[in-house]
C-alpha cells in the first residue's frame, strides 16, 4: 500500500537553533500513527509544519505520492489537513452547527447563511458517529470530550483525508478516552489517516498500529506496536534503559505524624481516613471523581472540613486558609499546573520564591542576593531546570521545566508534608525520572510525601503504601507486598 | 559589589522596559526645545510639575490597581468629595488646617474601603464597582457643596499648593515622596509582589496561600487615600474646591498607566512607566499650549499617543506573551 503522507528529510531551524535534522515520517491510510517523544523532540514543529503554521527550511512533503505546496494554514487544509489542538477552538456560545460549519456555511441563493440545512448536515454527521447531542445545542453546554468529538466532526465536515491529534486524552476520563477510540476507529474504517500524539504509553496499545520515535530533533526509529513493548519505546525515547527510571528506596518510619479520621467535605469527600507515616511516600489511587484532589484541598486549607477530625503529631488541627496549612508544614504541587500553578508573565525567579518572601524582603530592606542564591540553588542543583535567565516568564519555559519551577517553589518552603497532585501529568520522559529520583531523596531527608496519581505505574513503583479512594470513600489500604494493578482497580470501581 | 551590580542590572531592565516611551520623551522635549524658547526655562519646568502632580498621585494608586487587574474609575470623583469637605471644614467650619486635611483623607479611605471591601468579597467587576462609587462621590460632593464653589484662603492650607521650598516647588517633593513610598510597596514589600501575582492568575495565588482579599482591599484603599491626597493638594493650588473638579481624571490617569506600558489585564508592568507616561501626558499638553495649538487638538493628540504606545507594546509582545494569553482565554 501507498503512503497516502510521507514527510521526508525534513529540516527546520528557529534562529540558528536546528530543531527538526532530516526527519522523516509516513502515513498509510486507515492508520493510527503515534508520535511519541520527550517535550522538546520536535513532535509539535513537525505537526505545525505539516498544518502550514511553520514553513519548513527544506525536505519534501508528499501527498498521495505528490508533491503537495503547503506554505500556510488554508493550503494545508486543502490537502485535507486537520489538526485538532490541545485546547479546543471551538466558539462556545454558538451552535454545534455552526461551529461545524464555521468558516465554510452553507449559503443560500440569496447569499444568506441557511441555518436549517446546516443543523440538518451536523445532525446527520452527529449521528452518523452516535453522538447524543443536538447539532443545535451550544457548545457551552457540553463537556470537554463532546467539545473534542464535536472537533473531530468538524474535520470531518471539512473533508479532512489527515487528521492529527494532539494529546487528545489529557483531560478526558476513562470513559470518555472509551468514546474517542470508538470514533478513531470509525474514521480507520473510512480510510481516514490519525496521527497521534501522546505522553501514554497504555494508549498506543489500543489505538496506535505504528510508532514513530522523535528525539532532540532526529528521526529514532519507526516500529509495528504490535512488536514492542513500553521498556522498549521509552528507552528510544530517552535514549537510555527504563532501569534507572523509578527510584524509590524505604524511608520511612513507624512513627505516625498524620492521622485523617471520616473526613467529609462538599459533594466529593464523604467519608476518608488514613494514617501517614514518617517519611513515607503514601500513594493515592482512584478514578477522575474519587475526590483524590478534594482531599488535599481540605488538607491544605483550600476547602473546608464540615466533619471528622485531623490530628497532626497526635494533636487535632484544622487549616482555614492555605497560610496555615503553610505553617503547620504542608506544602502543593497542585494537578492543574496552568491554572492553579504558575504566574505566566512573572519572571521564574518572582515563581520560585514566591513563598519564602519573608526571608530577603522581611523588614523591607531588600536582599536580591539572597533571593538569587535561593532560586538559584533549588533550579540548578537540586531539580537541573533548563532556563536561559532568571528574569524570563515562566511562560517561556516548557512544561517539564515548569513544573520543576514549581517543584522548588515548593522544595523552598515545605517543612514536613508534601503534597504532589499528578506531579509528572504531561510531562517527557525525562523530567518524570527527574522528579521520581527527586522523591527518593527528599524522603530520605526526612520529608513525607503524599502522592496523588492516575499512572498505576507510577503509584506502584514509587508509593510505600496506596489508599485507594472510589466516590469520596476510601476503600482499600495497600501495603507494598498487595500492589497489583487489579488490586487497585477492584478497590477503585467499589461502590459503598 | 556583585550586590551592586545586580540592582544595576535591575535598573538596567527596567529602563530597558521603558526605553519606547523614554525616547519618546526625549524626542518631544527636543522639539520643543527647538521650536519655543520658553520650553526650557526653569519656571516653565516647575509650572509641569505642578500641573502633573495631581495625575501623578492618581496615577500611582492606578498602577497597582491594574496591575491586581483592576481598575478604579472613582478616584475623580474622590478628588471632589475630598477637595470639597476639606475645603468646607477649614472655610465653613473653621476646624484646623491638620484636621481638615485629616477629614479629606478619611473621605479616600471611606471610598477605597469600599471599593476594595466589594471586590474582595464578591465576584462583581471593579469597572462595574467604581463607576457606582463614581456617581456616589460625585453626588455627595454636590450635596455638600449645595453647588457652590468654596474658597479657601487659609495660608497653611494653600502652601500645599502654591508652597515652595527654595525655588523649587513643594509639589516636587510630594511627588518624589508618593512615587517612592508607592515603589517601595510594589518592590520591597510581600503585599507589593502579592499584587503582580494575584493579577496575573488569582486561582494560583490562592493555592500559593496569598491572602487575596487583603491584597484587593488594600489596593483600593491605597487609591482612594491617593486620590483623596489629590483632590486636597488641587483646592491648595486653586485655592477653590467645586463639585466638579477632578472631572474625567480617572481617563487621565489610566492613560499615564496605560502609556507606561502596564498591561490592562494585570500582573505585568512598572511605576517607572506609570512616571514616565504621566510626564510625557504633561509635557504634550505644556507643549500644545505654548504651541499655542488648541484644546480641542490636544484631546485628539493624547489620544492618538495612548494608541501609539500600546501599538509599541503590543508589537513588543506579539511574539511571546500575548500569544500565550490568547491560549489560555480561549480554553
Amino acid at each position: 500500500m501507498n503512503p497516502m503522507l510521507q514527510m521526508i528529510n525534513i529540516n527546520k531551524s528557529f534562529a540558528t537553533v536546528p530543531v527538526l535534522q532530516d526527519v522523516s515520517f509516513s502515513l498509510l491510510a486507515g492508520e493510527v500513527h503515534a508520535l511519541v517523544g520527550e517535550n522538546g523532540a520536535g513532535k509539535s514543529t513537525l505537526i505545525k509544519i505539516l498544518g502550514g503554521v511553520y514553513s519548513r527550511d527544506s525536505g519534501d512533503i508528499l501527498i498521495d505520492g505528490e508533491e503537495a505546496d503547503i506554505n500556510d494554514v488554508p493550503s494545508a487544509r486543502s490537502y485535507g489537513i486537520s489538526i485538532i489542538h490541545q485546547e479546543l477552538m471551538l466558539a462556545p456560545n454558538i451552535s454545534i452547527a455552526e461551529n461545524i460549519f464555521l468558516g465554510h456555511e452553507i449559503i443560500t441563493k440569496l447569499g444568506l447563511v441557511d441555518t436549517c440545512k446546516m443543523e440538518e448536515k451536523a445532525q446527520e454527521m452527529l449521528d452518523g458517529f452516535n453522538l447524543s447531542l443536538r447539532a443545535t445545542d451550544k457548545i457551552s453546554q457540553l463537556n470537554i470530550a463532546q467539545r473534542q468529538m464535536i472537533e473531530i466532526v468538524r474535520s470531518i465536515s471539512f473533508g479532512a483525508k489527515i487528521i492529527v491529534m494532539d494529546e487528545p486524552t489529557s483531560s478526558l476520563s476513562e470513559k470518555e478516552v472509551n468514546v474517542l477510540f470508538d470514533a478513531i476507529l470509525r474514521l480507520k474504517k473510512s480510510g481516514v489517516g490519525i496521527i497521534y500524539i501522546s505522553h501514554r504509553m497504555s494508549e498506543l496499545d489500543v489505538v496506535a498500529d505504528r510508532v514513530t520515535v522523535l528525539r532532540d530533533g532526529h528521526y529514532i526509529d519507526t516500529v509495528e506496536m504490535k512488536e514492542t513493548d513500553h521498556e522498549k519505546l521509552v528507552s528510544l525515547m530517552v535514549g537510555r534503559s527504563m532501569e534507572t527510571f523509578y527510584v524509590k528506596h524505604p524511608h520511612f518510619s513507624e512513627k505516625i505524624i498524620l492521622e485523617v479520621e471520616h473526613i467529609k467535605s462538599g459533594s466529593m469527600v464523604k467519608d476518608v481516613s488514613f494514617t501517614l507515616r514518617q517519611g513515607e511516600v503514601l500513594g493515592f489511587a482512584g478514578l477522575v471523581g474519587a475526590g483524590r484532589s478534594e482531599m488535599m484541598n481540605c488538607l491544605f486549607g483550600l476547602a473546608e472540613v464540615e466533619t471528622g477530625k485531623i490530628f497532626l503529631d497526635g494533636n487535632p488541627i484544622s487549616m482555614r486558609n492555605v497560610r496555615e496549612a503553610i505553617q503547620m508544614g504542608f506544602g502543593m504541587v497542585p494537578e492543574d499546573r496552568i491554572q492553579e500553578g504558575i504566574f505566566p508573565v512573572q519572571s521564574i525567579r518572582y515563581n520560585t520564591t514566591i513563598e519564602v518572601l519573608d526571608h530577603f524582603l522581611g523588614s523591607g530592606m531588600y536582599n536580591a542576593e539572597k533571593e538569587y542564591e535561593l532560586a538559584k540553588k533549588y533550579l540548578d542543583e537540586v531539580l537541573a531546570t533548563r532556563y536561559s535567565s532568571l528574569e524570563q516568564t515562566i511562560a517561556s519555559l516548557s512544561g517539564g521545566n515548569m513544573q520543576k519551577v514549581i517543584f522548588s517553589r515548593w522544595l523552598l518552603s515545605t517543612k514536613r508534608i508534601l503534597i504532589l497532585d499528578e506531579p509528572t501529568r504531561g510531562i517527557d520522559v525525562k523530567t518524570k525520572a527527574d522528579i521520581y529520583r527527586l522523591i527518593d531523596n527528599l524522603t530520605e531527608q526526612g520529608l513525607t510525601i503524599m502522592l496523588v496519581s492516575s499512572e498505576l505505574p507510577e503509584l506502584i513503583n514509587m508509593s510505600d503504601r496506596i489508599v485507594v479512594m472510589s466516590r469520596g470513600y476510601t476503600t482499600g489500604i495497600l501495603a507494598k507486598e498487595e500492589f497489583s494493578q487489579e488490586k487497585i482497580m477492584t478497590y477503585a470501581t467499589m461502590e459503598m | 559589589m556583585i550586590r551592586i551590580k545586580r540592582s544595576m542590572r535591575i535598573l538596567a531592565k527596567n529602563v530597558r522596559d521603558c526605553l519606547g516611551i523614554l525616547i519618546g520623551l526625549g524626542v518631544m522635549c527636543i522639539i520643543l526645545v527647538c521650536l519655543t524658547d520658553k520650553f526650557a526655562t526653569s519656571s516653565n519646568l516647575f509650572n509641569i510639575i505642578r500641573q502633573i502632580t495631581i495625575n501623578i498621585f492618581l496615577a500611582c494608586g492606578m498602577t497597582l490597581v491594574i496591575l491586581l487587574g483592576g481598575i478604579d474609575l472613582s478616584v475623580g470623583s474622590v478628588i471632589a468629595v475630598s477637595g470639597c469637605i476639606s475645603a468646607g471644614m477649614v472655610t465653613w467650619e473653621k476646624l484646623p488646617v491638620p484636621l481638615a486635611i485629616i477629614i479629606g483623607i478619611l473621605c479616600g479611605v471611606a471610598v477605597g474601603s469600599l471599593n476594595g471591601f466589594i471586590t474582595s468579597f464578591t465576584t462583581i467587576s471593579p469597572f462595574i464597582i467604581t463607576l457606582a462609587t463614581m456617581n456616589i462621590g460625585r453626588g455627595i460632593a454636590r450635596l455638600y457643596t449645595s453647588a457652590k464653589t468654596i474658597a479657601v484662603l487659609n495660608p497653611l492650607y494653600t502652601f500645599f499648593g502654591t508652597g515652595k521650598i527654595g525655588k523649587i516647588p513643594i509639589q516636587l517633593f510630594l511627588i518624589v515622596l508618593v512615587v517612592a513610598v508607592t515603589s517601595f510597596i510594589l518592590n520591597r514589600t510581600r503585599l507589593g509582589r502579592g499584587i503582580y501575582f494575584v493579577g496575573d492568575n488569582e486561582q494560583a495565588a490562592k493555592y500559593a496561600g496569598l491572602n487575596v482579599r487583603k491584597i484587593r482591599f488594600f489596593v483600593f484603599l491605597y487609591s482612594g487615600i491617593l486620590a483623596a491626597m489629590a483632590g486636597i493638594l488641587s483646592t491648595a493650588r486653586t485655592f477653590a474646591a467645586t463639585m466638579v473638579m477632578g472631572t474625567s481624571a480617572e481617563m487621565d490617569a489610566i492613560s499615564a498607566v496605560v502609556i507606561g506600558g502596564t498591561s490592562m489585564s494585570g500582573g505585568r508592568g512598572t511605576l517607572m512607566g506609570t512616571v514616565i507616561g504621566a510626564v510625557i501626558i504633561g509635557v504634550l499638553n505644556n507643549g500644545m499650549n505654548l504651541l499655542g495649538i488648541n484644546t480641542s487638538w490636544q484631546y485628539v493628540v493624547q489620544g492618538v499617543v495612548i494608541l501609539i504606545a500600546l501599538y509599541i507594546d503590543y508589537i513588543r509582545n506579539k511574539g511571546g506573551l500575548i500569544k500565550f494569553l490568547w491560549n489560555r482565554r480561549i480554553k
